[in-house]
């Protein structure tokens, strides 16, 4: 069990703000931190890596990392922590990243055994592409069995076939180690896929928190589906209205009536949904 | 020629490299924490320590000099400690040019130091302090070997200029050979006298030295650079 309660000024691009947190995390838990740029998601794990100076407490099991007048450095919190431009040591190669940080030959070689490194390990680190560096990152990051793994937007920077791939590992090394994981993340199908409970921030306080279906799926009641989107425009086309709405990256026609288009403005931000038929899904493509 | 080459003194060249490689040897030890700690420090004395450290560079030879003489002349505080503790005379012999030589040489090693240890991507260090290694190690066994441009630099260039300062030098320690009569002095001293020939054999085998002293430098950080090119973000 991880308790955190802890305090901080912030001075970030939307002016001065409290980063005020008060939560309880279970062991193995896998725990998304969404939100906002500039809500305090990075500060949160750098203040849980001992990166950053806070005041609170930070328990972890019986160990105290923060108190009064206790403030453990990074060094001494057995975490592992992935930094979204990986962060590796360019003077090493694969292995001596991850020998590095523990001379456990055995472990960098189950590690690297996993995410299909082996073959690699002598490489040095700019000689890999994105995903495999990512990969790197992931492994060096487990090397001391950390009780603590953070990662900061660890996929954000890759395509999205190899986001899936890496996502696959991610969930194998969390089932194979049950490391207790915080991950910031944008990407509502990583959430989905990777944790079981996310924390929303939004100016530095949680504004919600629960299961990713309960969190991440916008339909309420006896809605079959339902997107958020923005209204674009509305047009008449003889005695009716479309309005052009776009949600996520595409444009959709909705038609819509005199009178709904009177409580309608465009730049709004609208919600689609209907419960009316069942949705057929086609596969399109892998 | 061959019989002028073979006459010719060489000690002056000699004790150039012999105080060139003291002063670098000790401005490595001392400038390595200070460049470290400048390189890392939110402190509001930074920029006060960075003015300090780079006086040497907008400072006339002669002020130093003259400053430093004034310092550790015997009649000084210091002059007298030395003098008094450890038998040692500060000017005018070979241990007060080293001294001198650290102070005008300073900025030389200091500034490509703490610019190499500013340019690595700070997540690299917090990667390493993550994994429990202490500053210590991350500095020997992370930083430094990611800044070997930064470093070759710093190492040459304090060499590079040490041999070739001259004002400070003269200042401090005149011109007595064998002790404080380094190649500039010597060459100064040829041209004084119109011995002509000795200064272009002088002059020429610094001009040659230092070009291919440069070059190395240069050619060492053009392969690094490409071999390390996903240090710097």
């Amino acid at each position: 069990m991880i308790k955190i309660n802890i305090n901080k000024k912030l001075h970030g691009s939307n002016g001065e703000m409290d980063l005020n947190i008060d939560i309880e995390i279970k062991d193995n838990d896998f725990v998304a931190l969404a939100g906002e740029s500039g809500s305090g998601k990075t500060t949160l794990l750098r203040i849980l890596a001992g990166l950053e100076e806070v005041k609170g407490t930070i328990k972890i099991g019986d160990k105290i990392w923060l108190n009064d007048k206790i403030n453990l450095p990074p060094q001494k919190r057995e975490i592992g922590f992935v930094f979204q431009d990986y962060a590796l040591f360019p003077n090493m190669s694969v292995e001596e990243n991850l020998l590095f940080v523990n001379k456990d030959k055995k472990m960098a070689n189950h590690l690297l055994n996993i995410t299909e490194l082996t073959k690699l390990k002598k490489r040095l680190p700019n000689t890999l592409s994105g995903g495999q560096k990512q990969r790197v990152s992931l492994c060096r990051a487990l090397m001391n069995k950390p009780k603590l793994l953070l990662m900061d937007e660890p996929l954000s920077a890759l395509d999205p076939s190899m986001r899936t791939k890496l996502q696959n590992e991610i969930l194998t090394l969390h089932k194979e180690f049950g490391t207790t994981t915080i991950m910031v993340s944008h990407d509502p199908s990583e959430i989905y896929r990777l944790s079981n409970r996310v924390l929303v921030l939004n100016q530095g306080k949680i504004i919600n928190d629960g299961k990713p279906k309960d969190v991440l799926l916008r339909t309420t009641g006896s809605q079959k589906f339902s997107f958020e989107g923005e209204l674009l425009d509305i047009k008449k086309v003889d005695v009716i209205y479309i309005a052009i709405i776009s949600i996520g990256q595409q444009l959709v026609e909705i038609v819509v009536t005199a009178e709904e288009t009177k409580n309608l403005t465009i730049g709004d931000i609208v919600n689609v949904s209907t419960k009316a038929f069942n949705p057929t899904i086609t596969y399109k493509k892998n | 020629m061959l019989e002028i080459i073979s006459t010719l003194e060489f000690e002056p060249f000699l004790l150039s490299f012999k105080l060139a490689s003291i002063t670098t040897l000790i401005l490595f030890i001392l400038c390595l924490p200070l460049a470290w700690y400048l390189s890392q420090t939110k402190s509001k004395s930074k920029p006060f320590l960075e003015a300090i450290t780079a006086l040497p560079i907008v400072l006339p030879p002669s002020v130093l000099g003259f400053y430093i003489l004034f310092a550790l002349s015997q009649n000084s505080p210091i002059g007298i400690f030395f003098d008094e503790y450890f038998d040692v005379k500060l000017v005018f012999n070979f241990p007060g040019l080293v001294v001198a030589s650290c102070f005008y040489s300073l900025p030389f090693m200091i500034q490509p130091l703490q610019s190499g240890f500013e340019n690595i991507n700070k997540n690299m260090l917090e990667a390493s302090y993550v994994s429990g290694k202490s500053k210590f190690q991350t500095i020997f066994k992370v930083a430094l070997p990611n800044i070997k441009p930064a470093l070759m630099t710093a190492i040459i260039v304090t060499f590079a200029h040490t041999v070739g300062e001259f004002g400070v030098v003269l200042m401090v320690g005149g011109s007595i050979p064998n002790e404080t009569k380094v190649a500039s002095v010597a060459i100064y001293e040829m041209v004084e006298i119109m011995d002509y020939t000795s200064a272009h054999i002088y002059s020429a085998i610094m001009l040659i030295i230092s070009f291919l002293v440069l070059l190395s430098v240069y050619i060492f950080n053009h392969k690094q650079n490409n071999k390390f090119s996903g240090l710097q973000k």
